[in-house]
């Protein structure tokens, strides 16, 4: 058996440990193992590749490697739960921008350059390219560096056809002719090989651009499997499968992910792509006015003192206020007291799926407790007390009864069918998509105004007291 | 024949994976998402052949800047997920009423 062989028979090992782990994490109790079987199967890959017969040297992937390990090990390490989102948006980025490069490489080289090469490679820099950029622009909206809005302007979708036509044309030129000058012309072909990479750039900016705060959870999905798919084409570019197999399974990965994302909110992912939610809906006329009801601390304390099963809904709000490690707390204190708690997480409460999940975690909330929309709503009317904790579109009621509704249709955890129902927040502003919530204004709900881990406090120490 | 060979691969791959990761839990999708974002790092592989066999500048940059964003990705995206993971814990039998 030659080296080569052998380096192959290393990388079916390492598909086999990725699928693997993949399985593992279908329960909490075997993911972290499933994680670690991951993590020897990529180590098994990087190694063997060590032995390939093209590395002449290898100094230059130490000081890549060296680099690469320390930012990536530091940053996970000081990252906070609560900018989870930002830190796998910059990973994801990461991961396309050096698909790209992969594939940058390999056509300055420039050996056989043949269609089943060069087509992988344009999709390699396409794919990598947007990745790199729409993460970017991801990472900058979630840590609020830019302003969460969905930005639009006249003839986006001009452009945005232009870009495209741009990207295919140039694709087209460069797998007919790959190397030397363009028909009739000076310029040369690698001139058109840096326009697709920098197009490439510009579109992946101008896809993220026009998407809300609120619809990250989808974007990132999608991001996500992006960069999947970028590995899988870098893999096509190099003739290797374990690039191929694991971008396949992160590529699928993504793609429920986003829509599971997309199903929990009721629209299509064109109509999140392209339409720029939230910038024209907020001009919805707020007939479902009423009485607001605020109520204090003391008397929010009395009713769940009285209590004997609660629901805490959590929202992106929660996070903000890194609330969760006193809402944790609440929830013992109540529970000490005979009350029944649970946690219900809307899919796309947060901002990235599963946000609610590995923040309530941090703060040691037993994940069984963790229950999902439809394993809540059913027993939703035998609650006492629902407490929605910076939840606001995931419990609008509007979304099952008003037909006008721009988010009419959205599956909702019936906070509002509870006997009372506290909502912690901070202002009556509507929330990121711009929508009234009539669960506001209803005949059981209380408004617990003010920061809610300022809130959540005083309802600790009312209960401690 | 290789192209159509890995074609092959890439199809048995995406029924796989579509297959195994709809059984992952909601709880768990934070996690799923740095932990497949971590493999798909294995780009990583493509960029030590890069660096390795890189004989001049453009080569050397190229090659050298993939392995590094490479190796973000994956060592970053592994200890984040294990990191996450820790924390996923159910609380003992007597430990709770504390």
């Amino acid at each position: 058996m030659n080296v080569d062989q052998l380096i192959n028979l290393v990388y079916i090992l390492a598909a086999l440990l990725f699928i693997i782990g993949v399985k593992k994490l279908s329960s909490p109790k075997t993911a972290r193992q499933g994680n670690g079987l991951s993590s020897l199967g990529m180590l098994l890959a990087v190694v063997a590749t060590l032995w390939h017969q093209d590395i002449i040297g290898y100094e230059w992937i130490i000081v890549g490697f060296l680099a690469g390990a320390v930012i990536g090990a530091i940053s996970a390490r000081v990252v906070k739960m609560t900018a989870m989102p930002e830190m796998v948006a910059l990973f994801n980025g990461s991961g396309g921008i050096a698909s790209l490069l992969v594939g940058w490489s390999v056509y300055h080289v420039g050996n056989s350059l043949v269609p089943s090469t060069t087509i992988p490679i344009i999709l390699s820099v396409l794919i990598g390219g947007v990745t790199f950029t729409g993460s970017l622009i991801a990472w900058a909206k979630l840590s609020e560096v830019m302003d969460g809005k969905p930005h639009v302007f006249k003839g986006q979708h001009i452009l945005n056809i232009l870009i495209l036509l741009i990207l295919l044309v140039a694709g087209v030129f460069l797998v007919i002719k790959p190397t030397g000058t363009f028909w009739g012309t000076d310029v040369s072909m690698y001139w058109i090989f840096i326009l697709l990479v920098l197009v490439s750039g510009v579109l992946g900016i101008l896809m993220v651009i026009p998407i809300g705060g609120a619809d990250m959870p989808v974007v990132i999905s999608l991001l996500n499997s992006f960069s999947g798919l970028a590995a899988a084409a870098a893999g096509f570019v190099i003739s290797n499968n374990v690039l191929i197999v694991s971008g396949a399974l992160v590529g699928a990965s993504g793609i429920i992910l986003t829509q599971i994302m997309s199903k929990a909110m009721n629209r299509s992912l064109g109509n999140i792509l392209f339409s720029g939610f939230g910038s024209v809906v907020s001009s919805g006329e707020s007939t479902q006015q009423g009485e607001v009801k605020p109520i204090t601390v003391e008397d929010a304390y009395l009713i769940l003192e009285a209590a004997r099963s609660v629901v805490i809904i959590p929202g992106y709000g929660m996070a903000v206020a890194q609330a969760q490690h006193v809402v944790r707390e609440l929830a013992e204190l109540m529970e000490k007291n005979g009350t029944e708690v649970n946690f219900a997480i809307h899919p796309v409460a947060g901002r990235m799926p599963g946000h609610m999940n590995v923040l309530l975690a941090e703060a040691n909330v037993d994940y069984d407790k963790l229950r999902e929309m439809d394993d809540i709503n059913p027993i939703m009317p035998t609650v006492d007390v629902a407490i929605v904790i910076g939840a606001n579109d995931v419990v609008n009621p509007a979304a099952r009864e008003d037909k006008n509704s721009p988010i009419y249709g959205m599956p909702i955890i019936n906070a509002d069918y509870a006997r009372t129902v506290f909502v912690l927040k901070r202002s009556m502003r509507p929330g990121f998509a711009g929508i009234e919530n009539p669960l506001f204004f209803k005949e059981n709900t209380r408004m617990l105004f003010g920061d809610a881990k300022h809130s959540i406090q005083g309802l600790v120490a009312e209960f401690k007291s | 024949m290789e192209f159509i060979y890995l074609i092959f691969i890439l199809m048995l791959s995406i029924v796989a994976g579509f297959e195994l990761i709809s059984k992952v839990p909601a709880t768990l999708h934070t996690p799923l998402m740095s932990g497949s974002n971590a493999i798909s790092g294995i780009t990583l592989v493509g960029a030590l052949i890069a660096a390795g066999s890189a004989n001049e500048t453009v080569t050397i940059i190229l090659g050298t800047l993939a392995v590094m964003f490479a190796t973000i990705n994956v060592v970053g995206g592994y200890l984040v997920t294990d990191r996450m993971l820790a924390m996923f814990k159910k609380k003992k039998e007597g430990e709770d009423k504390s």
